[in-house]
């Protein structure tokens, strides 16, 4: 499938948007069974065949995406039926509806997917004719080395909780496109809602590698205090609202600030990011339809990566993935390849323009794949094949396809890819080091933030709790001072 | 039967209040600014003057645009604009989420619920996200701006949805504060400090006293403060708790027990969490007798959470045990409310009880 998208851009990407979904798919399978050696090593799915996480949007993924980039410009919600004869229309609050003898139920699927946009092949070329925003060296550079950062990180925090030396991690693997494209999109007046696989925005945001150590390790230095489990991040400082493991619970959050962003006539959006699994969350379906009707300045950001845990989209929702609730929403989306850092940048970059100028929630679906298991409490070999991870891991690395397109530019090199992943290792060990053996935050944080100022019964309880563990310290952890 | 005692509770009302039924208001508050203003119109005035003294103030809810269901929120769209004062569509979750992101912001976001009865699905934004938001960032952020307004307990006809009185979910949870007001004087002063505490709270109106309960309420901005409790009549034989509309029935028992020449004190609690408990324990050792009243279930009400406090607190002081005069362990009746009710003569009898042990 890799290789019929490049063989495509010779062959084919002449005819890309006259050219229906059908006809694609044929050319897609003939160009495969031509060109096997990067097909993926497990049986492909037919729709009855649901436990493969790829089947959802194959067909779309497949599609080189030069098309027009922006959706209609601002196009009227429904066509004027000023001309159409009055008997023939219905006239409800809601506006007017054109009437037909003709009973027909509307398809519960559109007749073709909705497409995919890319902008780099599988090999970081660009498409042909392909419709992106241009991204310069220094931008381009920082993009890769932050994403390399973003894999090593995930590595060595992910070997510590291995070791005993943190209580939990979860990886960003797959998604380190989705992470870093979509930030370096944005400003840092941007806000941030996030789910909690996208520190990478954090990362591009300044956020650094002992910031992230201290979480994991909630230590004194946690902004967070040691509350809550690793990984849940936050930063006042760098627009990033603070991590709730409650699935979807963000989204809502986000249409109010934009609301608020809206208001104050500030030139900024708010981004909100969440899985395929949180799109079932009611909060979802809440925070699309108020952001459609209080017309917020929003981008939801919904990385479609195939699995919630152990569930695969097949038994999420029939819908074809999430782009197309926008509609049923009155909220403008597209669908992009998540593992394309060119076409994450353009679409987010887009997205923030719309969502500003015209005061307008936008939904994105980024199409990926959760390379990692969910967490390190998850072991996903029990729920899909071994050699569907690897093949995602090593065939469709965002990552990798980034690299080849910065270095065909002459921008990036081996000497300085050894380079920046031993600093960075070195870095991240060193970091680790550190963040141990900072205290843990004084026992006296347990009561404060519950309120502004702790009431009366949070200071009676701190005083007993203070007496208990005094009498009996053996029985509490010795890194909590009193 | 339902139209006699709303009849009753609003003769009692409206007599309570004459005699100083809120207290302390003190005289200072009953100047020459002051007007009889029903329950909801002090409401009304609350919000009108929060979204006057706060250009960061918003209203929002179900219906709110046209004034609300129950008229809290008339005028107010007029006056300060479709931006600030605003329909939401029909999802509590998305309100109430929309407004700790709203509060997040650093602005006054009063959110109405419908009834307190559809509150539920928007249980975890407020358990999970309104409650926690400022601990789990370690202060980072916080969304204090937030005040939930719903109106709870019974109308006399309101049955299973209509009349629900939710208060003990949200006492159980840190981070909130859960406010409840008995009079107009009180909404007012009351609704005003909660929208501008620098926490979450979630404020219940007694819907039964919207129009029934009318009194003297300053046309000024004034706050009350909370978490304090008011002791609204004093005596020496008994002390009873309660809040919201549940107190002009007890107001009416206290009187009964009197002419039987039983001395209650009557307490206000006003502030549900955090609550003020020197103010009951220093009752309660006065006149070594505790009985509390409301209108949710018995079981796992807020009024099992003072007892044990008290009891904590007062043991050895206590002359008979604490009683609860509440709710049924049922659904909120339609045709059988006037049984399920905390009703005065039960009240009484209580007291009687208690008195006697
Ligand atoms: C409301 C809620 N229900 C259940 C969970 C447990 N849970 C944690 S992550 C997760 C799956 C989320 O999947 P998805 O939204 O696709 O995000 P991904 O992990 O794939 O990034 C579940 C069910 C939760 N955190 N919150
Ligand atoms: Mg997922």
């Amino acid at each position: 499938m890799a290789l019929c998208l490049k063989t495509s851009r010779i062959s084919i990407h002449c005819l890309k948007s006259k050219m229906g979904l059908l006809s694609m798919i044929k050319q897609d399978s003939c160009l495969s069974s031509l060109t096997h050696p990067q097909k993926p090593p497990f049986p492909t799915r037919n729709a009855q065949n649901f436990r493969d996480p790829d089947a959802n949007f194959r067909m779309s993924a497949t599609l080189f995406s030069a098309r027009r980039l922006k959706s209609v410009k601002a196009e009227k919600q429904f066509c004027s039926l000023d001309n159409v004869d009055h008997n023939q229309v219905l006239d409800l609050p809601g506006g007017k509806v054109v009437l037909t003898p003709e009973m027909r139920f509307i398809s519960e699927s559109p007749e073709e997917r909705a497409q995919c946009y890319r902008v780099l092949d599988n090999d970081g070329q660009l498409i042909m004719c392909s419709n992106f925003k241009k991204v310069g060296e220094e931008i381009a550079v920082k993009m890769y080395t932050d994403m390399v950062t973003l894999q090593t990180m995930d590595a060595v925090f992910y070997e510590a909780q291995r070791q005993g030396r943190i209580s939990f991690y979860a990886t960003t693997i797959g998604e380190e496109a989705i992470n870093i494209a979509s930030a370096a999109a944005l400003t840092t007046d941007d806000l941030v809602f996030p789910q909690y696989r996208e520190p990478g925005v954090l990362l591009w945001r300044g956020f650094t590698l002992q910031e992230f150590a201290n979480q994991c390790f909630g230590n004194k230095a946690d902004y967070g205090k040691g509350r809550q489990m690793p990984i849940h991040y936050g930063s006042n400082k760098l627009n990033y609202f603070t991590v709730s493991a409650t699935i979807a619970t963000q989204l809502p959050h986000a249409v109010g600030a934009a609301y608020s962003l809206k208001m104050d006539r500030r030139n900024a959006c708010v981004i909100t990011y969440f899985g395929d699994g949180g799109s079932s969350e009611g909060d979802f379906h809440a925070a699309l339809n108020f952001a459609a009707v209080m017309e917020v300045p929003a981008i939801f950001f919904c990385r479609n990566n195939g699995w919630a845990i152990s569930t695969p989209t097949s038994d999420q929702f029939r819908s074809d993935g999430v782009v197309v609730r926008g509609r049923g929403y009155g909220v403008r989306s597209i669908r992009v390849d998540g593992n394309d850092a060119l076409a994450i940048y353009s679409a987010v970059h887009a997205a923030r323009e719309m969502a500003i100028s015209e005061h307008r929630p936008i939904l994105i679906e980024a199409i990926t794949y959760r390379v990692g298991h969910h967490s390190t409490s998850d072991d996903s070999t029990k729920y899909r094949p071994v050699d569907e991870i690897e093949w995602w891991r090593s065939a469709r690395d965002p990552v990798a396809r980034f690299r080849k397109w910065i270095e065909s530019n002459g921008w990036w090199c081996s000497e300085a890819e050894s380079e920046l992943r031993n600093n960075v290792r070195e870095q991240l060990l060193h970091a680790i080091q550190v963040a141990e053996k900072i205290e843990k935050p004084p026992l006296a944080e347990l009561f404060m933030d519950v309120y502004d100022v702790p009431p009366s019964n949070l200071c009676e309880q701190e005083k007993l709790l203070g007496e208990t563990v005094r009498r009996n310290p053996q029985y509490y952890p010795p890194d909590v001072s009193l | 039967m339902a139209t006699t005692s709303l009849r009753t509770i609003g003769r009692s009302v409206c007599r309570v209040s004459r005699r100083g039924f809120s207290t302390s208001c003190d005289d200072k508050l009953v100047q020459p600014s002051s007007k009889s203003t029903n329950l909801y119109s002090a409401i009304n005035q609350a919000l009108h003057i929060a979204l006057e003294t706060d250009p960061r103030a918003y209203v929002f809810g179900e219906d709110v645009g046209f004034g609300g269901v129950f008229r809290c929120t008339t005028g107010l769209a007029d006056r300060f604009g479709k931006s600030r004062v605003f329909n939401t569509p029909l999802c509590e979750q998305g309100i109430i989420g929309f407004g700790i992101g709203l509060a997040a912001m650093g602005n006054r976001a009063v959110a109405e619920i419908q009834f307190a009865d559809y509150i539920y699905p928007a249980f975890d934004q407020i358990v999970n996200e309104a409650a926690k938001f400022r601990y789990r960032s370690g202060n980072q952020f916080n969304c204090g701006g937030l005040t939930i307004r719903a109106p709870y307990g019974a109308v006399g006809h309101g049955g299973h949805y209509h009349s629900q009185s939710p208060e003990a979910f949200f006492c159980h949870v840190p981070g909130i504060k859960v406010v409840i007001p008995r009079s107009p004087q009180q909404a007012k002063g009351l609704l005003l400090s909660c929208i501008r505490d620098p926490n979450p709270v979630v404020f219940f109106e007694p819907k039964w006293l919207y129009r029934l309960a009318v009194e003297e309420v300053p046309e000024y901005d004034y706050m009350l403060p909370l978490s304090e409790a008011e002791v609204i009549r004093e005596g020496s034989d008994i002390t009873l708790v309660g809040w919201g509309a549940q107190l002009s029935v007890m107001e009416q028992a206290c009187l009964d027990a009197e002419k039987e020449g039983i001395s209650c004190e009557l307490i206000d609690l006003k502030t549900l969490i955090p609550w003020d408990k020197e103010t009951i324990e220093s009752s309660v050792r006065k006149t070594g007798r505790l009985l509390i009243s409301h209108e949710a279930p018995v079981t796992g009400g807020f009024g099992a959470e003072i007892s044990a406090s008290i009891v904590e607190r007062c043991f050895l002081r206590l002359e008979a045990p604490v009683a609860r005069v509440c709710g049924l362990d049922t659904p909120f009746p339609l045709v059988f409310e006037p049984f399920y009710m905390p009703t005065k003569n039960k009240i009484l009898d209580a007291i009687k009880s208690t008195i006697n042990y």
